[in-house]
């Protein structure tokens, strides 16, 4: 199958000009120099002390995390940074891979690295000591750095509402209120995945339609989107993570600032439980040619400094104890994490997802 | 007189299997085997499937994203069509107000990526955007229930963002049909006194099916390899499924099932399009086939016509256009361009395009010339195998490359510490080699296609002529075929680049470390919810994307010289 663009008469018979062809060698040659240079720059060795790191955060997002390393190491972070398949490619890349940290959000791709073989365990005792017990593998393959709430935002005009389980949402009194990204969205996969290793399938499946039910409009957009929609009236209520009220309030966007403006936070609990938290999270990744250098940025991850950062400037809550929160995010009130172990939570996600497609909650 | 049916027993005519060069042999070869590999990473991939996954799939998943799937490819065929032939006609037969200025504007949106057009039209057009708030300011309502709006994360609203940018293949395919073919079917059915809309429904229809085939061929398959745009806008297509199927259930077989399968439809329709038009050769005549005389439409079926023809350009170009260039200018851009790391991105994505656009355009003309001149069925084979890469989608593409190309990089790796003890690292998914070999799988096609069909044209005497006179093929390729199809080359070169700069998907699966291209750049600014702070990232895209579009256009549009030196 070859897709023919039909070449007008006209153009056939006005480009033919011998300079052009001669152009077009030219062109030919210095393109090929230029592959050749670029090739050889790109893989140019280690020369100084450096670190790479295959990261699913965006790096404007960590890059303060990333500048006070290199300040305090001297030791240079090069980054790719990737919205998919990022376990895949160093899979991959197998024995030789340039992989020497990899930092994720959310705890299934933290689980999944491990799952594929791609970790090796860490034995640090500050590390241990610096992170709680739930939020890290119990092989020491994976650490998470900072949490996030995934919790309600409230119309400021038109909701007055101050606690609420994630139960409720699936009552019908929120009927056509609520809005929401993709239920296939690795932050409410998660959440559905808590959902169900609280309350087991059956609850979980039937809990999933009566949310469905209660939406405003098909699920789209990302988690501002839906503060965005409360502010213009398309719901009252909606579901997305704490860091994003702040950095919508903090941020240099104006109109942002009108959409967290719009909403109250509320952090819901389940029934008997806390609030579903999500971490982000490094791991070592298992042929790091910099192990020495990568430990030192995984432990740099978890200290004062770096979790300060995570707290401050990226509004996450820190997982370390004793490091203050970002103004706007203490604002929200104190949050009471759900005890349940993130590892649990991990193993539920492939049946969260196949849920969300057999409730057709996208649909 | 140009629209010809040669009998059956003329085509078939048998013709002698003439030997090409060894090293044209192994080339072609090498890029069918290039663009195969992938291919069969993915189908042993799909092969070791988990067989728990179908039975979810069949209920759950494929149902939905097929529907979706098939609505958005029947509108998007419908809208962008329409636009596409209408507006050629009009701008191609008759004389308006503005006519001359919209037949170079009318490509445009060809600049547009169908993602940065997405996320433009949500702003512009979503409850919060400027529309809707204008209106309810003007109106007096208060709040989204007072007000019926369509909703632009949609089906519909999917479907008008990627017409209104896609519509340009059609457009183009069709003006190009429509230049070399009508002049004296035109006349003559004037003479009969047959009025525009008969002439439209007679002549120009028919006549723009090939064209209309292409032009669609190519605006669908983008349409169904997107996936920033679909899933932005909340549809659920395939692509989409292939994704999340793959991250989300972590089944790379699950993904490359769905994968295949979509490769299947998407060979179908391809089938279906050439069953379509099995029986019809389009030759140019060797003497020079004039262009109708437009006529001028009076008064206001004039202004219908200029604004029929104003109204794509405004919604795929003006106004996304207007959207960037506010942004930028909100903002720090002086600053913000002269960044270095602006300035080094920039320098990639050329660098990466221009390289991948010339080594696609050789391996193009190697593998056309070698068909053509062999006409051995080996050769056909090989460039019908090149033909399959755009059908894959990016991200599907990519993950199909991981595999193979970690391969070659871990033997070559293990070959250099035996022999020097040294570890290399990985040679080309450690460089921009990656992303070149997946740009040239995924555009050969393109290349492959528009030579092609430049060659078509010419008649095979000329050849015949040169290999009596003792060429070689190198000198035939050289001397006789590049000349005749510098058009075509082109105009292939031109979309090739555009596509290389916008794609996105096997850039950011393939990039080595530290690399980005504009359009990763814009993806990392989308990712972290700021896309308006990768505004001037897609403004320069979408400025690069013109100058190409600027000079096809020219070449279609100069007035023709009475004699030519290249004519055929």
């Amino acid at each position: 199958m070859h897709f023919r663009v039909p070449v007008s008469d006209a153009e056939r018979r006005t480009g033919m000009h011998l300079e052009d062809q001669h152009m077009s060698i030219r062109f030919g040659k210095i393109a090929l120099l230029a592959s050749a240079g670029l090739m050889l720059a790109s893989a140019a060795p280690a020369l100084a002390q450096e670190i790479n790191l295959y990261t699913y955060r965006e790096p404007g997002l960590i890059k303060p995390l990333l500048d006070e390393f290199t300040k305090e190491t001297k030791i240079k972070v090069n980054t790719i940074f990737l919205s998919s398949g990022l376990e895949e490619r160093i899979k991959a890349e197998g024995a030789n891979s340039p992989a020497d940290v990899i930092l994720t959000v959310d705890i299934g791709r933290l689980q999944n690295a491990k799952d594929l073989g791609i970790t090796q365990p860490i034995k640090l005792e500050a590390l241990d000591k610096a992170i709680p017990a739930t939020y890290r593998d119990p092989e020491g393959h994976w650490y998470g750095v900072s949490t996030r709430g995934r919790v309600v935002y409230a119309s400021k005009d038109r909701v007055k509402l101050d606690k609420l389980t994630y139960e409720e949402l699936a009552d019908p009194k929120w009927k056509g209120k609520i809005c929401i990204r993709s239920g296939q969205h690795l932050y409410n996969v998660s959440l559905i995945a808590a959902v169900i290793a609280h309350k087991g399938e059956a609850k979980a499946e039937e809990w999933l339609k009566g949310l469905k039910a209660n939406l405003a409009k098909k699920p789209s957009g990302g988690d501002r989107e839906q503060a965005k929609d409360i502010l213009a009236g398309v719901c009252d209520i909606a579901i997305g993570n704490t860091y994003y009220v702040a950095l919508m309030r903090n941020g240099t966007n104006a109109e942002q600032k009108t959409w967290g403006e719009a909403i109250n936070v509320v952090l819901p609990t389940f029934e008997g439980g806390g609030t579903h938290v999500n971490i982000s999270g490094v791991a070592l990744a298992k042929n790091a040619p910099n192990k020495a250098d990568a430990l030192k940025f995984i432990e740099f991850m978890a200290s004062d400094t770096a979790q300060h950062i995570h707290a401050d400037v990226n509004s996450e809550y820190p997982v370390k104890n004793g490091i203050q929160l970002n103004e706007t995010v203490a604002s929200f009130g104190q949050l009471k994490p759900d005890s349940l172990p993130i590892a649990e939570i991990a193993k539920q996600r492939k049946k969260a997802s196949e849920l969300v497609d057999k409730v057709g909650f996208d649909q | 007189m140009t629209v010809s049916r040669l009998p059956a027993s003329l085509r078939a005519l048998p013709r002698h299997v003439r030997p090409i060069p060894f090293w044209m042999t192994a080339v072609v070869s090498l890029a069918a085997i290039l663009v195969l590999t992938p291919l069969a990473s993915l189908a042993l991939d799909a092969l070791k499937g988990d067989p728990d996954l179908w039975p979810h799939l069949a209920a759950n998943v494929l149902p939905a994203s097929l529907k979706d799937t098939a609505l958005l490819l029947a509108g998007v065929a419908a809208l962008a069509g329409s636009i596409g032939v209408v507006s050629a006609w009009l701008v191609t037969a008759h004389r308006f107000p503005g006519r001359d200025a919209l037949r170079w504007l009318l490509p445009l949106p060809l600049a547009m990526p169908t993602y940065i057009t997405a996320y433009i039209y949500v702003e512009i057009f979503d409850a919060a955007g400027p529309v809707q708030m204008g209106l309810r300011g003007l109106v007096g309502w208060t709040s989204r229930g007072d007000y019926w709006f369509p909703e632009i994360r949609s089906l519909p609203g999917c479907i008008l963002v990627m017409s209104v940018v896609l519509y340009p293949y059609v457009y183009i395919a069709a003006r190009a049909m429509f230049l070399t073919q009508s002049a004296s079917m035109i006349e003559v059915a004037r003479t009969l006194s047959a009025g525009p809309f008969r002439l439209f429904r007679v002549i120009a229809l028919p006549l723009a099916r090939p064209a209309l085939a292409v032009g669609l061929a190519l605006a669908l398959l983008e349409a169904l390899n997107d996936i920033g745009a679909s899933e932005y806008l909340g549809v659920r297509t395939l692509t989409v499924s292939v994704f999340t199927t793959w991250l989300n259930r972590g089944s790379l077989p699950g993904a490359a099932q769905i994968a295949w399968l979509m490769l299947t439809v998407v060979i179908l329709l391809v089938a279906l399009e050439r069953y379509g038009r099995r029986d019809r050769r389009y030759a140019v005549p060797t003497r020079r086939p004039r262009v109708a005389q437009p006529i001028r439409l009076p008064g206001p079926a004039g202004w219908v016509a200029a604004a029929a023809c104003a109204l794509p350009v405004l919604m795929g170009f003006v106004l996304p256009l207007g959207f960037l260039v506010r942004e930028v200018l909100r903002r720090d851009w002086v600053g913000l361009l002269l960044d270095s790391s602006f300035l080094g991105h920039l320098a990639t994505t050329l660098t990466v395009s221009t390289v991948a656009t010339a080594v696609t355009l050789s391996l193009g003309i190697v593998t056309v010339a070698a068909s053509r001149l062999s006409r051995s069925p080996l050769m056909n084979v090989a460039k019908a195998v090149t033909g399959l890469g755009y059908a894959i989608p990016g991200t599907v593409l990519a993950l199909g490359l991981l595999t193979p190309l970690a391969f070659v990089d871990n033997g070559l790796g293990n070959f250099w510490r035996a022999a020097t003890g040294e570890r290399l690292g990985l040679l080309i998914m450690g460089s921009t080699a990656g992303i070149v070999i997946a740009y040239l799988i995924r555009f050969l096609p393109i290349a492959v296609g528009s030579l092609s069909a430049g060659l078509d044209r010419v008649s095979p005497g000329l050849e015949d002529a040169g290999r009596i006179l003792g060429a070689s093929p190198r000198e035939l390729i050289w001397k006789v075929q590049l000349p005749l199809i510098r058009p075509a080359l082109a105009g292939a070169a031109l979309l090739i680049f555009v596509d290389c700069i916008k794609e996105l998907s096997a850039t950011l699966l393939l990039r080595p470390l530290n690399v980005e291209t504009l359009a990763t750049l814009i993806y990392g600014n989308a990712a972290r919810g700021y896309f308006e702070d990768g505004s001037l990232a897609a403004l320069v895209i979408v400025l690069i994307g013109i100058l190409p579009v600027i000079q096809l256009v020219r070449s279609a549009e100069t007035p023709r010289r009475t004699a030519s030196p290249s004519g055929s």
